[in-house]
């Protein structure tokens, strides 16, 4: 189910300014994005539970290889694919979507196994995603005028 | 012929000289051995002296290539007629020659005498000042004690000393002719005279007139005319040989005809010196000259021009104009003139690239057919010759041939593809036969491979590796606008020309350089592994 747009509520991790900025950060100033709620359910195969999308990037991973983000000194993770017809693509994440949080724990600044631990909790059914991508912006711009 | 001494600048003491510009060295033996001189231009023709020389050498008539080259098919002969035909240059360069021989002559035993009788002069000034003494007062002397007879020793050995430096620094063959003196040299030989004249001058003033009892003294004295003179000879090391050793000019010579561009480094020489040494170098680095490579371009140039005739409509006529404002008027004409048949070119629809590129095409396809058989047939033919061991030859003491009849024995075999191959890269007129049979003979002799053997013809080498009558040694001016004797600078241009092109050279000083340390620990080599990964979830 897509949510409905939404400017990023204060968080742990984050601030509201009244900026409406790129995704790039300057280290210790708030992040402003605007961002797309998205509402998972997980899918039991077997004895998994799956989202159907892969993510990449990380604090600890290499940010230059990054083919998704704007920046190339962007840490943060990023929808690297989406299974077709799985259920992240039926709740409208896609590709290159910059995760900003997970069921309310910050994503912008975590390891690669953090986010997937975060991500693959076994006793949640439901992970409520905040993601962010360039066309969002553009949208609201072009709303706004 | 080309390594005859001619002119002075070999000489330490080389005196004034004529100061003339003499474009070229000839030697006695000149006009002699002229008669076996090869082709010089493209105007001239060939002289043939009556020993067979190579039939393949016959070429160009007005520059067109003669192609009288049957000798892969047809067996040697010596025919007995030989073709002697001079054209007016080379009247002209014989009668020169003759002028100038006796005149060279001169002006070379003139310094060479000049440059003796300095050496003697130095050399027997310190024997005289020790001899005078005994001979003109023997009986006033003081008795030579054993610290003077010390002084004597090393008298001696100094001017031994002396004696082989003088001899090894400047008493060698010159190995070339320059225009003008060595500055340097005449700056030391004058140097020589003053110094050695001014101890003459003290010595008979001081001495003789005196009639000095110290001799001693005047040991010492001859001793320290010695000192003085070793030490001028170590000036001359530094002036004349240790000063240009350090690179600090590089100079760029190109070959005007068909532009092979080459770079060296010189130290800080007078113009001239700096020409002798390119001049060396090019025998060694430049491919040799072939004028028959050049007319394909040449011809092209004429089809540019032809086909484009300026006709004058108007009906003014540019005719001999007298004074100022008609002559403007004629020259601004011709001008118009050539400027329309530019345009006029550059606007015609011209297909000739596309003729030179499938041209171009069709010669490097056919070189390099002509090239694989070549290939296979020397490969082939070097089978047939196997060298005999020390055993077999007491065994069998039958078909035994020396390299040379070996050569001429698999020599037909090869000929005939080698002789395609030539015509094909136009070098035809490089090798004769003799020529190709000798370095047969030497690659047999030596166990070269059939590609070794090749190496020579697939690809020109430098000037020296052709017989002598390519190398013009004698034929080499030097035209610069700044004086010879100067020394190069920077962004200096002159030029060297020879007979049918050529080098332009330009000197550019070698740039200072700074440079800086910087120190890297061992230690701070740290890596980290870069990661990214991927995980579905």
């Amino acid at each position: 189910m897509k949510g409905p747009l939404s400017y990023l509520q204060p968080g742990r991790n984050t601030k509201v300014s009244d900026q409406s900025e790129t995704m790039s950060f300057i280290p210790g100033q708030p992040v402003t994005a605007v961002v797309q709620r998205i509402e998972i359910r997980k899918l039991r195969q077997g004895e998994h539970l799956i989202l159907g999308f892969s993510i990449g990037g990380g604090i600890d991973q290499d940010p230059g290889q990054n083919p998704f983000s704007e920046d190339k000194s962007d840490k943060g993770i990023y929808v690297t694919r989406v299974t077709p017809e799985g259920p992240a693509e039926v709740a409208g994440l896609m590709m290159g979507d910059k995760v900003m949080q997970v069921n309310g724990w910050d994503m912008t600044m975590v390891t690669h196994d953090q986010a997937r631990k975060r991500l693959t909790k076994k006793n949640e059914d439901v992970v409520r995603l905040l993601v962010t991508r360039k066309s969002l912006e553009q949208a609201v711009k072009h709303s706004m005028m | 012929m080309d390594t005859e001494s001619t002119y002075s600048g070999y000489s330490y003491y080389s005196g004034r000289s004529r100061g003339s510009h003499r474009h070229g060295e000839r030697s006695r033996d000149h006009h002699k051995s002229r008669s076996k001189d090869g082709s010089r231009s493209e105007k001239s023709v060939t002289i043939n002296a009556p020993p067979a020389e190579p039939l393949l050498g016959d070429s160009s008539v007005l520059g067109e290539e003669v192609q009288d080259d049957n000798w892969g098919e047809t067996t040697t002969a010596v025919t007995g007629t030989s073709e002697h035909s001079l054209s007016q240059e080379d009247i002209v360069r014989i009668t020169k020659d003759l002028e100038d021989s006796v005149g060279l002559d001169c002006r070379r035993y003139f310094t060479l005498t000049l440059a003796v009788v300095l050496g003697l002069l130095v050399f027997l000034t310190p024997l005289a000042f020790l001899a005078l003494p005994h001979l003109l007062w023997p009986d006033k002397l003081l008795v030579c004690g054993t610290a003077c007879e010390g002084l004597f020793i090393s008298v001696a050995f100094k001017l031994l000393i002396l004696l082989l430096a003088m001899w090894a620094l400047f008493f060698r063959a010159p190995r070339a002719g320059l225009p003008r003196v060595f500055v340097f040299r005449v700056l030391l030989a004058v140097l020589v005279l003053l110094f050695v004249v001014s101890y003459w001058l003290f010595y008979g003033v001081r001495i003789l007139d005196s009639q000095d009892e110290n001799y001693q003294g005047i040991v010492q004295y001859a001793v320290s005319l010695v000192d003085a003179l070793l030490f001028i000879h170590y000036l001359a090391i530094v002036l004349l040989e240790l000063r240009q050793l350090q690179p600090a000019f590089s100079v760029c010579v190109t070959r005007s005809t068909d532009g092979e561009t080459r770079h060296y480094n010189l130290g800080q020489l007078s113009i001239q010196r700096a020409a002798l040494a390119i001049i060396e170098n090019y025998y060694r680095d430049f491919s040799v000259h072939n004028p028959a490579l050049l007319t394909a371009s040449k011809s092209r140039a004429a089809k540019h021009l032809a086909g484009l005739k300026v006709y004058n409509v108007d009906g003014e006529f540019p005719a001999s104009p007298a004074t100022g404002p008609e002559n403007n008027a004629a020259t601004g004409l011709a001008h118009s003139q050539s400027r329309a048949m530019i345009a006029a070119a550059a606007r015609r629809r011209d297909t000739s690239h596309n003729e030179l590129y499938y041209e171009e095409v069709e010669h490097e396809r056919r070189v390099r057919k002509r090239k694989a058989r070549l290939v296979v047939a020397v490969e082939e033919a070097f089978t047939h010759i196997k060298r005999m061991q020390e055993e077999e030859q007491k065994k069998a003491p039958g078909d035994v041939m020396d390299p040379r009849e070996a050569a001429q024995a698999i020599f037909p075999s090869m000929a005939r593809s080698l002789q395609k191959y030539l015509r094909t890269t136009r070098q035809q007129h490089c090798h004769s036969m003799e020529s190709i049979q000798q370095h047969l003979a030497f690659c047999i002799t030596n166990n070269m491979t059939p590609k070794a053997f090749l190496e020579s013809y697939l690809t020109p080498g430098p000037t020296l590796q052709y017989g002598r009558e390519r190398w013009l040694a004698r034929q080499w001016t030097l035209v610069s606008e700044a004086s010879v004797t100067s020394g190069l600078k920077e962004g200096a241009i002159f030029l060297l020309k020879c007979i049918d092109f050529s080098l332009v050279v330009t000197a550019k000083r070698i740039p200072y350089i700074q440079l800086s340390e910087e120190f890297i620990d061992p230690k701070s080599h740290k890596f980290v592994l870069r990661l990214q990964s991927e995980t579905s979830v």
